[in-house]
């Protein structure tokens, strides 16, 4: 599905996709265009062929060109937030740069989540920005926001221009930063003056970037050393990050795990890095991970780190975390290398160069004779695993278990579908209970943990993915955050398909207050005022709501009727349709590691703790 | 906690100082002094930044620090290869009974007046941060009423430049490969 994040052809001047001008004229300087001209040429050049945005004031004078480009589809979203989260599905599950676009000051603050979230998740993405003019900035003019000093810290990197004859460098340095290295968003501000004058264009054919040097290819000597470790180690696991997807290395990282045999756990951010169905697999790790995969962590005696960035969601209390474990950390950043956890064997390379790397030296080794011996722990871990598999209770009362229900829905729409997800309680059933398969196919806000993110990124999705079937898991908390996207699906003809799971409140943190704060349920019911006592009142109506939408609207509430549904939500395939899963609101999640303490303390269920043969090992 | 004196190379642009200032704000880490100014090359900006750090986040800073795309090249400097050098000036005050003492001081710290008025001397110094500390101790029985200073710089000795390698022309990437 992904074909790189890496715009191949932005350095090429021939590369024109929206005309046939010829590469004299293009080259020309003689001929002279509006700013908002070349920025829509700059654009074309880059490879763009989807921008999600809103029009306004400032950014106004591009929008006149954006009208004729040919190669550029824009996609007019409802609120701006709406286009970055849009930007972030189209890149996460294409692997292409990411465009969004909106006006100066409240157009450009609305951005500011979607670029943090990227930021956090690392996700190729450009968003474009008109800016007052150059003459104003400064003046606490009209809609004025100094979003590039407000942007600085959430973006790889940012600009503002105010000369027009900057605007295709800045736009090729912008594309080729956000998509190489550590891939992240970059904003490019532009102001209304530059917009508006006269320029020539020229597309580069260099760009002008010393202090960034991305290393990809990894160090020999340490190549070397890690192989050592892992031919020394008796209880090695793969620790695999979503560098691992962002690098495009899953085949490379399948090879690897059936070269060595070692047992693989995949974050939050690699579900679908490695296939769920392969035995080596051992899940999630983190706060709710699997115990299977928490345990092997915890008790390895090495952690290989691809891609990962040892987050205090996975770790627990870092003291404590995987305490006899020697660390070989690969990342494409070297900042993440020892940021949190000493690296034993640091490695400062592309994630799939890496693996290709020590795939080659294993194999040498081993070859020569030298083999690592991991039976008693794969065999201890195979153990755990199928004593603490995943799972749930269904509600006595015979209500809809929301686990089941995403289960349900992962067997019907299967590993080829692409699901997207809020944040919460439903996120981290989804990341268990669906089977992934392939990487580009789980979508969620892992690093800023951002409520609203699974339907405008679903729309993305769809968007970069036309073919495939896009499913939007969200929480009723969630989806009101950013449901008016629904709007733009509909007109824009974007099929996506949402599964509300409605439990009427704000699970996560329900569950939190049932565990941590004694059932004081303290602005968490979102269908009771206060903790009044009249019924719930369901506002609103999420049935109507699609209706309203020009979605198909539907909804469940009983686990006979679950398959029924999502079959027929699945039969829609012209018109984007809502289904208001009306679930058990007690529901939890488990296992959980309580935040701040040491991984040795999952529980699988509540009170319930795994105990270990301790000489197993 | 150690001091550290980073060179830092950076691109002549707009907003580059508060990215850094901004960097080191928001991931914890203190400045003692930040010195900045042009270089042999036009667009390049040297930075002298001294930090106190332990030395396990100062590999951080200087990780974090190498993540911002207009910055170039730090170089770390220890202090036995290093030349460091800061630049006060202070007004002290003085009359006709105190002048003569305060113009020995003067005297003895190499230092040199800068300006006269009838109840004050200003001073300008140069020198290390030890010396200039120094020099501001002998100088405050008199009474200082105001102080400024440049902030350190700093360059490492020998023939051998930081930046002469960094400014190579860019070369303009490969085609990167792509991912399938």
């Amino acid at each position: 599905m992904a074909e790189g994040f890496f715009v191949g052809q932005m350095l090429d001047p021939t590369h024109h996709p929206g005309t046939n001008r010829t590469k004299e004229e293009q080259m020309s300087q003689a001929e002279p265009i509006t700013g908002a001209q070349s920025l829509i040429r700059s654009l074309e050049h880059a490879g763009v062929d989807t921008i999600f945005g809103i029009p306004g004031g400032a950014i106004l004078p591009a929008y006149d060109p954006l009208m004729d480009s040919s190669a550029i589809r824009h996609i007019l979203v409802r609120h701006e937030q709406g286009a970055g989260h849009a930007a972030q599905g189209y890149a996460a599950a294409t692997g292409r740069v990411g465009v969004c676009m909106a006006t100066s000051g409240p157009g450009a603050t609305n951005l500011v989540t979607p670029l943090a979230d990227a930021h956090m998740d690392s996700v190729p993405m450009v968003a474009v920005t008109g800016q007052v003019g150059a003459a104003m900035i400064g003046t606490d003019a009209f809609q004025e926001a100094d979003i590039r000093g407000i942007t600085m810290p959430i973006t790889k990197h940012n600009f503002l221009v105010t000369d027009p004859a900057e605007i295709p460098q800045k736009i090729a340095e912008a594309f080729h930063i956000a998509s190489t290295g550590r891939p992240g968003p970059v904003l490019v501000d532009v102001a209304k003056s530059a917009l508006t004058a006269q320029t020539g264009f020229r597309w580069p054919t260099e760009l002008h970037l010393p202090g960034y040097r991305p290393v990809t290819k990894p160090h020999a000597k340490q190549i070397r050393e890690a192989t050592r470790l892992i031919l020394e180690a008796r209880r090695p696991v793969l620790y695999v990050g979503g560098g691992t997807i962002r690098a495009g290395a899953h085949r490379e990282l399948a090879e690897l795990a059936a070269l060595t045999g070692i047992p693989v756990v995949t974050t939050l951010m690699a579900r679908g890095a490695f296939p769920d169905s392969n035995p080596q697999h051992l899940g999630m790790p983190g706060m709710h991970g699997t115990v299977a995969a928490v345990a092997g962590l915890q008790r390895s005696d090495l952690m290989i780190s691809l891609g990962a960035r040892f987050d205090d969601r996975v770790t627990g209390n870092l003291d404590s975390f995987a305490p006899n474990a020697k660390v070989i950390h690969a990342d494409i950043d070297p900042a993440e290398i020892g940021k949190n956890r000493h690296a034993d064997v640091p490695i400062v390379g592309d994630c799939r160069e890496v693996i290709v790397e020590l795939i080659a030296a294993l194999r040498s080794a081993y070859d020569q004779g030298e083999s690592g011996d991991y039976e008693a722990w794969v065999e201890f871990l195979a153990g755990v695993k199928k004593k603490y598999p995943l799972g749930y209770d269904a509600p006595a009362d015979g209500s809809l278990a929301p686990q089941y229900v995403i289960e349900r829905l992962g067997a019907i729409a299967g590993p080829d579908a692409i699901y997207t997800s809020g944040v919460g309680q439903h996120q981290m059933w989804a990341a268990h209970f669906i089977d992934y398969e392939k990487p580009n196919t789980w979508l969620n806000s892992g690093g800023l943990g951002t409520m609203g993110y699974s339907v405008p990124a679903a729309m993305g999705a769809k968007v970069g993915c036309p073919d495939t079937t896009v499913w939007s898991i969200d929480g009723d908390g969630c989806f009101q955050m950013t449901n008016q996207e629904l709007a733009t699906c509909a007109i824009e003809g974007i099929p996506i398909k949402v599964a509300i799971i409605n439990n009427q409140s704000l699970g996560m943190v329900r569950q939190w207050q049932t565990l941590f704060y004694n059932q004081r349920y303290s602005n968490t019911d979102l269908q009771r005022q206060g903790g009044q006592s009249s019924g719930p009142v369901r506002i609103p109506d999420f049935e109507k709501l699609a209706e309203a939408y020009g979605c198909v609207g539907l909804s469940c509430d009983t686990p006979g009727d679950v398959d029924a549904t999502i079959n027929k939500a699945m039969e829609v395939d012209d018109v984007p349709v809502v289904v208001d899963f009306r679930v058990h609101r007690d529901a939890m999640v488990w296992p959980m590691v309580a935040a701040g303490t040491s991984n040795d303390d999952i529980k699988y269920a509540r009170d319930m703790a795994p105990e270990f043969e301790e000489d197993d090992v | 906690m150690s001091t550290h004196t980073l060179s830092v190379l950076v691109e002549d642009k707009p907003g580059v100082l508060a990215r850094i200032a901004g960097l080191f704000s928001r991931r914890g880490f203190n400045i003692d002094s930040l010195a900045v100014g042009p270089t042999e090359h036009a667009d390049v900006s040297r930075m002298t930044i001294v930090v106190s750090v332990e030395s396990f986040p100062l590999e951080q800073v200087t990780k974090q620090l190498n993540k911002l795309v207009e910055v170039i090249k730090i170089v770390e400097l220890e202090p036995a290869q290093a030349v460091s050098r800061e630049l006060l000036m202070v007004k002290v005050r003085a009359d006709a009974t105190t002048r003569g003492q305060v113009l020995e001081c003067v005297q003895l710290f190499r230092a040199k007046v800068v300006d006269v008025a009838p109840d004050a001397v200003t001073i300008q110094a140069v020198g290390n941060v030890d010396k200039l500390a120094d020099f501001l101790r002998v100088l405050e029985p008199f009474g200082v009423r105001e102080l400024v200073q440049s902030g350190m710089v700093a360059i490492g000795r020998g023939s051998r430049s930081i930046s002469e390698r960094t400014m190579r022309p860019v070369p303009t990437p490969a085609p990167p490969p792509r991912a399938v």
